[in-house]
């Protein structure tokens, strides 16, 4: 189970990566993806639209269950991941990276601090998690 | 892999008979024809399969033999309450005075059916402790969209509706819940469970306030547990000002023993196909029950059947909420229901509940040993494993499991719900099994966990022995293909 140190965590397994230009991608981590199982259908948020720290954004679909997406900082939605529409395997096959789901330009960046290390993220997951 | 037809070992309707084959002759014609305008034609023409009367027959009896059904086996779904369907109750709705009324008939032509309706709503009142009945819904969902907007027309006629806005719903409850609440216009706040699989006091207390419209809880949960804080539970949220919803899906495990009413439950709604043995599906709607306190009688949905001086008629209550579906409701699941509990009578009813908590629980200790238990103590009248051992140990995942249990004849259990246990695998054998067919279910589960440990690949490649192997369900669920297509030439 992959961790990346560079990204921010919440306790819903989402990540966020604070990018150059100031906005930040979010997406779910590879625990979630694994506990999920394949991800057969991704709902993504409107461009444009604001949404609260901690509100739900879209919604992902497994053969197993469906699960709100929730916004780990406040902000605007700048982008989104089209290519899940198609492809909603990438959450799958590449979680942090091709099955990105959203950007944000965050409204609060001491939002992004207050998000989870990768540490503190791994040591929240069950004891067996891999 | 492409499924054929063929691999299906029944070729599909279309695949069958010839071109110009007839089921039934139509006479000719012979007057002069009209033409059909054009503007309301929806195709040039429609491919129909063309099989003769004897060939639609054999093709749907060969399909039949395929089904698994409560009356060909064991049937351990989980959170579903696959029991026995007593076959009286379908003699008692298929008698012609039933049968045979007509909907629109007059009130004097259908007494005897108002009152076998006016005697359920008094059964399911007294049973519930919710005296105000109404049978109007045509399934559980439906009944408990009923309930939630009766909560709601009662918040807006108190005058609160505009300030309370959400509705609270714990993370074990059945997906209903949620997508009832926000059908009917609320906000949905989700609230985890306690480490001991109960609604979490705390984690409730945080979440109430005066801008919450209702909380909805399953009875026993869908874990299979009592919830034992439930009376403070309901206290709380009353204190709050806010509406306690009881999803009724679990009644049978406390059927005759204990009362959502006296609980102080406001509203709930339930599922006679699982507590009442009516049949589940069936090709047609079923009935969602739901049962009120007084203060929220006069929104009950229309109709409700009434009785004076030995006159039954049927009502719309003063501020009803409206109808759910046409007509009478879903007569002939009542009439079922009705019988069942006529059938086996209060005290029948207790029993009913009690076989159900001891079956399950006699499952679970034949069973312990072999799966992880995520919430190890008593249950109710199912109960849930966890796969976490199999597939830590031996790479084999809840899913391979149930493939495997079809290899020893059975019906899958339900898998991956409820969504807070990790490989989940949930059983209810139901107050309906004997004690032999409950010790043949837990033997196949545990010869399929030390077959797990043995040779893994043979779960893997699982099902077996059933007519179509393993199916590729993400692939269906990404490019479902749901009419049929013809085959290429």
């Amino acid at each position: 189970m992959e961790i990346p140190a560079d990204l921010r965590y919440t306790p819903e397994d989402e990540w966020l990566r604070l990018e150059a230009d100031g906005t930040a991608t979010v997406g779910i981590t590879d625990y979630a993806q694994g506990q999920l199982g394949d991800i057969v259908f991704v709902e993504l948020p409107d461009l444009g639209r604001t949404i609260e720290a901690g509100q739900p954004f879209g919604v992902v679909e497994s053969v197993k269950a469906v699960s709100d997406l929730f916004m780990p900082v406040s902000g605007e939605i700048v982008a989104r991941n089209d290519a899940l529409e198609q492809s909603s395997e990438l959450v799958n096959q590449s979680p942090y990276a091709d099955g990105w789901i959203a950007r944000i330009r965050p409204s609060d960046p001491a939002q992004v601090e207050a998000l989870m290390t990768a540490d503190a993220y791994r040591a929240q997951l069950p004891a067996d998690a891999e | 892999m492409t499924l054929t037809t063929e691999d299906v070992g029944a070729r599909l309707a279309f695949d069958r008979g010839t071109p110009g084959r007839r089921g039934v002759g139509v006479p000719r014609w012979t007057g002069e024809p009209t033409p059909l305008p054009d503007a309301h034609l929806l195709r040039e023409s429609v491919r129909l399969p063309e099989l003769s009367q004897n060939e639609v027959i054999r093709y749907y009896g060969a399909l039949s033999r395929r089904n698994y059904s409560i009356d060909t086996g064991t049937y351990p779904l989980g959170s579903c309450t696959m029991k026995y369907n007593p076959k009286v109750n379908d003699l008692i709705a298929s008698l012609e005075g039933f049968a045979h009324a007509h909907p629109l008939a007059q009130p004097e032509h259908l007494q005897g059916i108002l009152r076998v309706l006016h005697e359920l709503q008094g059964y399911l009142g007294e049973i519930t402790g919710l005296a105000a009945v109404s049978l109007a819904a045509a399934a559980g969902a439906h009944g408990e969209l009923a309930g939630i907007l009766m909560i709601k027309r009662a918040l807006e006629r108190r005058g609160d509706l505009a300030q309370r806005r959400r509705v609270l719903v714990p993370d074990s409850a059945h997906g209903t819940n949620p997508a009832t609440a926000a059908m009917a216009g609320f906000t949905v706040q989700e609230l985890k469970s306690g480490p001991d699989g109960c609604v979490d006091l705390d984690a409730l207390e945080a979440a109430l306030g005066d801008d919450v419209a209702a909380f909805m809880i399953t009875l026993p949960n869908t874990l299979g547990l009592w919830e034992r804080d439930i009376q403070r539970i309901v206290q709380r949220v009353h204190e709050a000002g806010a509406y306690v919803y009881g999803d009724g899906a679990n009644l049978n495990a406390i059927l005759g023993r204990m009362r959502f009413g006296d609980l102080g439950f406001d509203v709930v709604h339930l599922n006679p196909h699982k507590t009442f043995g009516t049949p589940h599906g069936g090709g047609g709607p079923g009935a969602g029950p739901v049962c009120a306190t007084p203060e929220l009688a006069p929104f009950l949905p229309a109709p409700v059947v009434t009785e004076a001086d030995g006159w039954y008629t049927q009502f719309r209550p003063d501020d009803s909420i409206g109808r759910m579906q046409q007509f009478h409701g879903s007569v002939g699941v009542l009439l079922r229901a009705y019988a069942y509990i006529r059938t086996i009578g209060r005290e029948g009813l207790a029993e009913t509940s009690g076989n159900a908590v001891l079956n399950a629980n006699y499952l679970r200790t034949l069973m312990e040993a072999h799966f992880d238990l995520p919430y190890d103590r008593r249950v109710m009248h199912e109960v849930v494993f966890s796969g976490n051992r199999q597939k830590r140990q031996n790479g084999i995942r809840t899913y391979d499991i149930a493939k495997r249990i079809i290899d020893h004849g059975l019906h899958p259990p339900t898998v991956y719900f409820p969504l807070i246990v990790e490989e989940a695998l949930m059983i209810e054998p139901t107050e309906a099994e004997s004690r032999e067919s409950i010790e043949l279910l837990a033997q196949a589960f545990i010869e399929v966990a030390e077959e797990a440990a043995r040779d893994p690949d043979a779960l893997h490649a699982a099902p077996q022995t059933a007519p179509i192997g393993r199916m590729d369900e993400t692939e269906a669920s990404r490019h479902p293909v749901i009419r049929w297509q013809p085959r290429p030439e």
